[in-house]
């Protein structure tokens, strides 16, 4: 992670959100050691980059499946019922929102907007968008990935 | 620049760049406030003070909306008095009604606006998810269902005290003041010195309790209950009770304090002139080999809590010298239980500061064996004082207990901020030149000012000396050394702004004026003291003959002197 920290050389307050992004891009989480570096790095307390961190909804601070499922849950999709991919979801890997499950394989969360209204409701897995799904759909796009093996 | 604007109809002339606050308050028109700290960045995170312009759509805060040429403004319309009432009515959604069983109950700033907004029922209910109060702190409890989230905590803690222990986490209806990863308090960066107490306008932040275990003492035949006080507590007792803060209320306070059933009273500014004489010995002798310099004085629990979490590197300029507090207990607990015929482990120290960080300081003195039993506040006195059923006004003053029972006006100074140093130096001169300061008041260190400096000639040698209060400043200060200040020979550091007479465990609702009177209170002491130097404190010349040694020996190192700690917050 050091040369992440080497690009922000200079201790600027407002170099901390694009901190924290590329150190979750590569670490794939935040945890308490990471905050307490970058405390150090921008003379920040800790207790403020937590603020931030639990503002924003792209910060997280579980570990990703590999398999990382983000549901939609702006207004858009909302009325398009995303809530039942949700409850969907839940039900298939027996996981929580937020979590991950205990194969490690998948995580879910959820995601205020990610800008695709026109199409919703939205789902992303790793770096591929899924719209207008059926739930059935989604039930054999969920199987075939638990399926994969590699 | 002046400009012309309209409040209510009256023609008032402001200048550029005042909020329309400032201006409300100067011709006496009061607005409510909630968020509003003077001396802090406004937020207009409660728009309680909004008020009505004519020409804009939308009502304005008063608190952060700069006055402009043309305004006409509405303070009380019934348009504003409806959008402040449904305000305190949307604050009330999600707060508890357990204000009979509230630790602010009678003072809570929120209750008083529902008061005064005429709020008479519940209109709107919101779901409360449970919330779990903080409560492993020595010092402070946190219960953030009480909270309105009107930040002041948290930008005292950043602006004044500039740790930011403290701060929103999360978003939208589940923003909560919280600290880093949700440990709590007690595991975070708090230096204890509870400045969020003293502006929290609701029960969500409180000191923790030692009452009870107070009062159990008291009233256990086994212990040998005594009671130490600090030097601002007369003043603030005083004002709680209405009484003239003389000479007089000292014994007053002793009296009653011996009517809670306390077998002897100890005044701390007998401690603080020891602190004084064992730090003055110790600065000549660092001067000397002109080492570890500038002396970074101790006798704050809060600064101390600071500089061992936070700038490990500055621990050897620290004074190694105990606080007044612990100095007290440590005497109680090995001389006063000998000549008193009482057991060392029966001896039930209190100690009442104006302090939250004393509470932490006594818990974690370095030692196995508990220095101070219990700690309680100003706030806590007073309470007491009601629970016993004292009365304060109709007691007949008691004169001090025999053993320890005088101290300088010097050491009284401790409770503000410069009065440390000042005593200090006035010490430090004699011990180098066997002469006394003249005059003995330093101008330079008196006063309500955030940082103080001053040079003074001892012994041929220019001293050069800074008292900083507010922790914030002081870690400006320290940073500054640290950039390569020099000639820096003392600083005195105060965690809470202008030292104990702000202390986090002062009375509800200090303001500027209790500052100033508590300030005067202190100075006047020191006016009309016959001892006003440490060193001609004739119980501590003779505690260092019969039970001490002279100041700064290995004797004294090894009973006033402590460890820094080596902890490590996030």
């Amino acid at each position: 992670m050091d040369h992440i920290f080497e690009k922000y050389i200079l201790k600027k307050p407002e170099n901390l959100i694009p901190l924290l992004q590329e150190i979750q891009k590569e670490n794939g989480y935040l945890t308490d050691e990471i905050i307490e570096r970058v405390s150090a790095h921008l003379n920040i307390p800790t207790n403020k980059i937590y603020g931030v961190a639990t503002f924003y909804d792209q910060f997280r601070f579980k570990q990703k499946g590999k398999y990382h499922i983000q549901v939609c849950r702006g207004t858009s999709c909302y009325l398009c019922s995303s809530t039942s991919y949700l409850k969907e979801i839940e039900k298939l890997l027996k996981v929580k929102a937020g979590s991950l499950s205990r194969d490690k394989k998948f995580s879910f969360e959820t995601v205020s907007c990610m800008g695709g209204c026109s199409q919703s409701p939205v789902i992303r897995i790793n770096d591929k968008t899924y719209h207008h799904l059926s739930l059935a759909e989604l039930h054999t796009l969920i199987r075939s990935l638990r399926e994969k093996t590699e | 620049m002046l400009l012309t604007i309209e409040i209510n109809g009256q023609q008032v002339s402001s200048k550029r760049g005042e909020t329309i606050l400032t201006v409300l308050n100067r011709i006496g028109v009061k607005v409510p406030t909630l968020c509003h700290l003077s001396n802090l960045s406004p937020t207009g995170a409660c728009r309680m003070c909004v008020v009505e312009v004519e020409g804009l759509s939308h009502l304005v805060p008063a608190c952060s909306h700069q006055v402009e040429e043309w305004m006409r403004i509405h303070t009380h319309s019934p348009r504003v008095l409806k959008a402040r009432k449904t305000l305190v009515e949307l604050l009330l959604a999600n707060h508890p009604d357990d204000c009979l069983y509230c630790d602010r109950n009678g003072t809570c700033e929120l209750q008083e606006l529902s008061e005064e907004l005429q709020v008479r029922e519940r209109k709107y209910m919101s779901r409360n998810k449970p919330v779990q109060i903080d409560k492993a702190c020595p010092s402070i409890q946190r219960d953030p269902a009480k909270c309105v989230l009107c930040m002041r905590c948290s930008r005292v803690c950043r602006e004044i005290v500039g740790v930011s222990a403290i701060d929103a986490v999360g978003r939208g209806s589940h923003t909560r003041i919280g600290t880093s990863y949700n440990r709590g308090l007690n595991f975070n960066a708090c230096v204890r010195c509870g400045q969020c107490i003293m502006v929290c306008p609701t029960g969500a932040l409180t000191e923790k309790k030692s009452i009870q275990q107070v009062i159990e003492a008291l009233s256990n035949p086994d212990l040998y209950p005594v009671v130490q006080f600090s030097p601002t507590v007369p003043a603030a007792i005083a004002e709680e009770f209405g009484l003239k803060s003389s000479k007089d209320i000292l014994n007053l306070l002793r009296a009653a304090l011996k009517k809670m059933g306390f077998r002897q009273s100890f005044d701390a500014s007998m401690a603080a002139d020891i602190n004084i004489m064992e730090e003055a010995a110790l600065f000549l002798d660092r001067l000397q080999k002109n080492t570890k310099l500038p002396l970074l004085t101790s006798c704050c629990p809060a600064w101390v809590r600071y500089i061992e979490v936070f700038r490990p590197e500055f621990a050897t300029y620290l004074s190694p010298v105990k606080s007044p507090q612990q100095i007290m207990g440590t005497l109680i607990k090995q001389y006063i239980t000998s000549s008193a015929g009482v057991k060392p482990g029966k001896v039930f120290v209190v100690s009442v500061t104006p302090c939250t960080a004393g509470k932490s300081e006594a818990e974690s003195n370095g030692s196995e064996t508990r220095l101070v039993d219990a700690v309680i506040t100003i706030r806590e006195l007073i309470r007491m004082i009601r629970l016993l059923g004292i009365d304060i006004s109709n007691l007949d003053p008691e004169p001090a207990d025999s053993a320890f029972s005088i101290s300088s006006s010097s050491g009284r100074l401790f409770g503000i901020s410069g009065g440390h140093l000042e005593g200090l130096i006035r010490s430090i001169n004699f011990m180098s030149s066997g002469q006394e300061l003249s005059p003995l008041k330093i101008n330079d260190l008196r006063g309500l000012k955030p940082k103080k400096e001053a040079k003074v000639r001892i012994n041929k040698q220019s001293v050069n000396v800074v008292a900083v209060s507010g922790l914030a400043n002081a870690i400006g200060f320290i940073d500054e050394i640290a950039n390569g200040r020099e000639n820096i020979h003392i600083v005195e550091v105060m965690a809470c702004l202008n030292g104990c007479i702000n202390g986090g465990g002062q009375r509800t609702g200090t303001d500027e004026k209790c500052l100033k009177s508590r300030m005067k209170a202190l100075y006047d002491i020191d006016e009309e003291e016959m001892v006003k130097v440490a060193h001609k404190n004739p119980v501590v010349n003779e505690l260092f003959e019969k039970f001490l040694s002279g100041p700064n020996s290995q004797r004294n190192q090894e009973i006033l002197h402590k460890t820094p700690l080596k902890t490590s917050a996030i």
